[in-house]
């Protein structure tokens, strides 16, 4: 076994492609990717935050109060598009106001006077800028109201029954755990993607250059020649892992933290943590991989299997993103779910509860043993060794 | 010594019928011969031989061994060249053959001496320390040979040991295979070619469709089927000249 697992890792750190691709490109995309996308998300936000505003405005003449309100908070009035709607449409403006003639009537009247925003709702982008402009009118809205009940001696807060005030306990670091929300799949994909190409080479590799039959010639039992395959595999995973994790702990490094009022925890030692926690995720993901590859034929088509597998530690992470819980205990006995929710409250800053790393530990390695297990019988089938007949 | 009594292996659950009732013995210090066309089940026969395929019925014994009973034990005391030489393009010649080495338990000195004799006895000082990426089916064929013969077994098999290499490799290995029976191993090779029996092996079975069609020294041969040469009695004795031509 020793021998099989030595020689599968002399075999594949002579491959630079191998080396390249799982030990450098693997655990460098995902923190590069992640590091981009935050940073220029928090960009795009705050850019949007602090950008002046511009407003086109049709029948600015309708209600000049109201204009000369946005413009001194500092909104530029533009020159509105002759067809507002198409203009909308067509992503030339994200909002327009419009201020119909029946404006002036209305407020002559005491009745609420019509004011219209054109935007399209559906366009993610255009979400702070149509939350901005109601701010403005509301701010409006706010002052116009109070003069008038002062007009009539009526003191303005009988129209607040209620003052809510919302107290936030976010801490820094719970803040940032939000940002970091996809982290937990970055990490687990490393493991992933670090055993498939080991996964494919000692299984389908081997079968398509015919060296799996005189292989099995040797005096070894068959389940021994698959637990050496899945070491060297699964200390593929683990490397890549490691250095995944210590990729991110430094871009981290390099995120404008500071500017979105929040603290990333991902130090060395919560990276130890989650290493620790996703250990059995690599021998899982390499039995698993190892599996699939060993019934192909082919280096390619086992490489066919493999891009759907992939999609396989994302389904924890996106239902997590889409359906945001509290952690609890049945989560942590789940494979792959478990890491996505300990992850997550790792970089929390929450207090580890030490008892539910052990479920996650114990169940995700049952379950890699057990798809191990499984391996190690593989090569007892005959139409899994010959490459034909 | 090996000793197979009327073996049958089916393939598809029954359907197709791959070897059926094949018997022959091949004894110590003799080069017996597996001579049939392409598909006739030498390569089956053989595939049961050395323990990869379990026969549907029928016995195998290798030096008094059974494998249905001790599989490993007569693993190690085979040495086998299949069909698919499958070398590790990116392992040198030396790190090919030390592997196999060391998945049958050899220490690195032994390993370490028995490579020197190979590179020694098969010509391989030139190529030994190079990646097999790129050898030519000779050198290809050497190593796996090497590979093969590691663990100094006591029986040989070697199926379609020729094929693809010039003259002066085979003539090379026909006298390498002579030297192994020289030193009283047990040599059984499979092969379609008519003059590789006839140079090389002392006794011959012809399979034809999955089935020992006849078995004997060519001179035996000769006489039972009453023609002058040896491939005519082996049209006569298959009943075609199927797969011969190629």
């Amino acid at each position: 076994m020793m021998a099989v697992y030595i020689k599968e890792l002399l075999d594949n750190f002579r491959d630079r492609r191998v080396i390249i691709n799982t030990l450098i490109l693997g655990p460098l995309m995902g923190p590069v990717i992640f590091a981009v996308m935050i940073s220029f998300m928090t960009r795009q936000a705050t850019e949007r935050m602090e950008a002046p505003l511009e407003l086109p405005v049709v029948g600015a003449e309708h209600a000049p109060n109201l204009v000369s309100f946005l413009e001194r908070q500092g909104v530029i009035i533009t020159e509105a598009p002759d067809d507002p709607e198409a203009a909308v449409r067509q992503e030339v403006e994200e909002v327009v106001l419009r201020l119909s003639p029946d404006f002036a009537e209305a407020w002559e009247a005491g009745h609420p006077a019509p004011v219209e925003l054109i935007a399209d709702l559906s366009l993610r982008y255009s979400g702070t800028t149509i939350a901005r402009v109601r701010g403005y009118l509301n701010a409006w809205s706010g002052q116009v109201s109070q003069l008038r009940l002062q007009l009539r001696g009526v003191h303005p807060d009988l129209t607040r029954p209620i003052n809510v005030q919302v107290t936030d306990l976010s801490t820094p670091e719970s803040r940032g755990g939000m940002v970091l929300a996809f982290l937990p799949y970055f990490i687990l994909i490393t493991v992933f993607m670090g055993s498939m190409h080991m996964a494919i080479d000692t299984t389908a590799g081997e079968r398509e250059r015919k060296s799996l039959e005189p292989l099995l010639i040797n005096p070894l039992p068959r389940w021994q020649i698959m637990a050496g395959k899945l070491a060297a595999t699964t200390s593929f995973a683990l490397m890549t892992l490691g250095l995944g994790l210590v990729a991110f702990v430094f871009a981290m490094g390099f995120l404008p933290v500071a500017d979105m009022d929040m603290a990333l925890n991902l130090d060395l030692r919560v990276a130890a943590w989650a290493f620790l926690l996703c250990a059995p995720a690599a021998l899982m993901a390499a039995a698993l991989l190892t599996i699939l590859a060993a019934f192909a034929k082919s280096f390619r088509e086992a490489q066919s299997y493999m891009g759907l597998v992939i999609l396989v530690p994302m389904i924890p992470s996106f239902w997590i993103l889409i359906d945001p819980t509290r952690t609890e205990t049945w989560m942590t006995m789940v494979p792959l779910l478990s890491q996505n929710v300990l992850i997550l409250d790792l970089v929390r800053g929450e207090p580890m509860n030490l008892a539910w790393v052990g479920l996650s530990l114990a169940t995700t390695g049952l379950a890699a043993v057990f798809l191990a297990a499984i391996a190690g019988t593989l090569y007892n089938r005959p139409n899994l060794i010959f490459t034909s007949g | 010594m090996i000793e197979a009594k009327a073996l049958r292996k089916t393939f598809n659950k029954g359907k197709v019928v791959a070897v059926d009732e094949v018997s022959f013995s091949a004894r110590d210090g003799q080069i017996t011969g597996l001579l049939g066309p392409n598909g006739a089940g030498k390569t089956t026969t053989l595939r049961m031989l050395y323990t990869l395929l379990k026969p549907d019925s029928g016995g195998i014994q290798v030096d008094g061994i059974d494998p249905a009973n001790e599989p490993l034990k007569i693993k190690r005391a085979l040495g086998v060249v299949p069909d698919s030489r499958g070398l590790y393009d990116r392992l040198t010649a030396r790190e090919n053959i030390r592997y196999y080495g060391r998945l049958h338990g050899l220490g690195r000195a032994t390993i370490d001496k028995r490579i020197d004799e190979f590179v020694r006895v098969l010509d391989m000082s030139e190529f030994i320390d190079r990646k097999t990426d790129g050898f030519s089916q000779g050198q290809r064929v050497k190593v796996a040979i090497a590979r093969a013969l590691i663990h100094d077994p006591r029986t040989v098999l070697l199926d379609e040991p020729s094929n693809g290499l010039d003259v002066m490799t085979t003539r090379a290995l026909r006298e390498f295979l002579r030297q192994l029976k020289a030193q009283g191993r047990c040599v059984v090779l499979s092969t379609h070619i008519m003059q590789e029996v006839a140079a090389l092996c002392d006794r011959i079975v012809i399979i034809a469709h999955g089935r020992v069609a006849a078995e004997g020294t060519a001179d035996e041969l000769l006489a039972r089927s009453g023609e002058k040469t040896l491939e005519d009695a082996f049209v006569k004795l298959i009943g075609s000249d199927e797969g011969l031509l190629a």
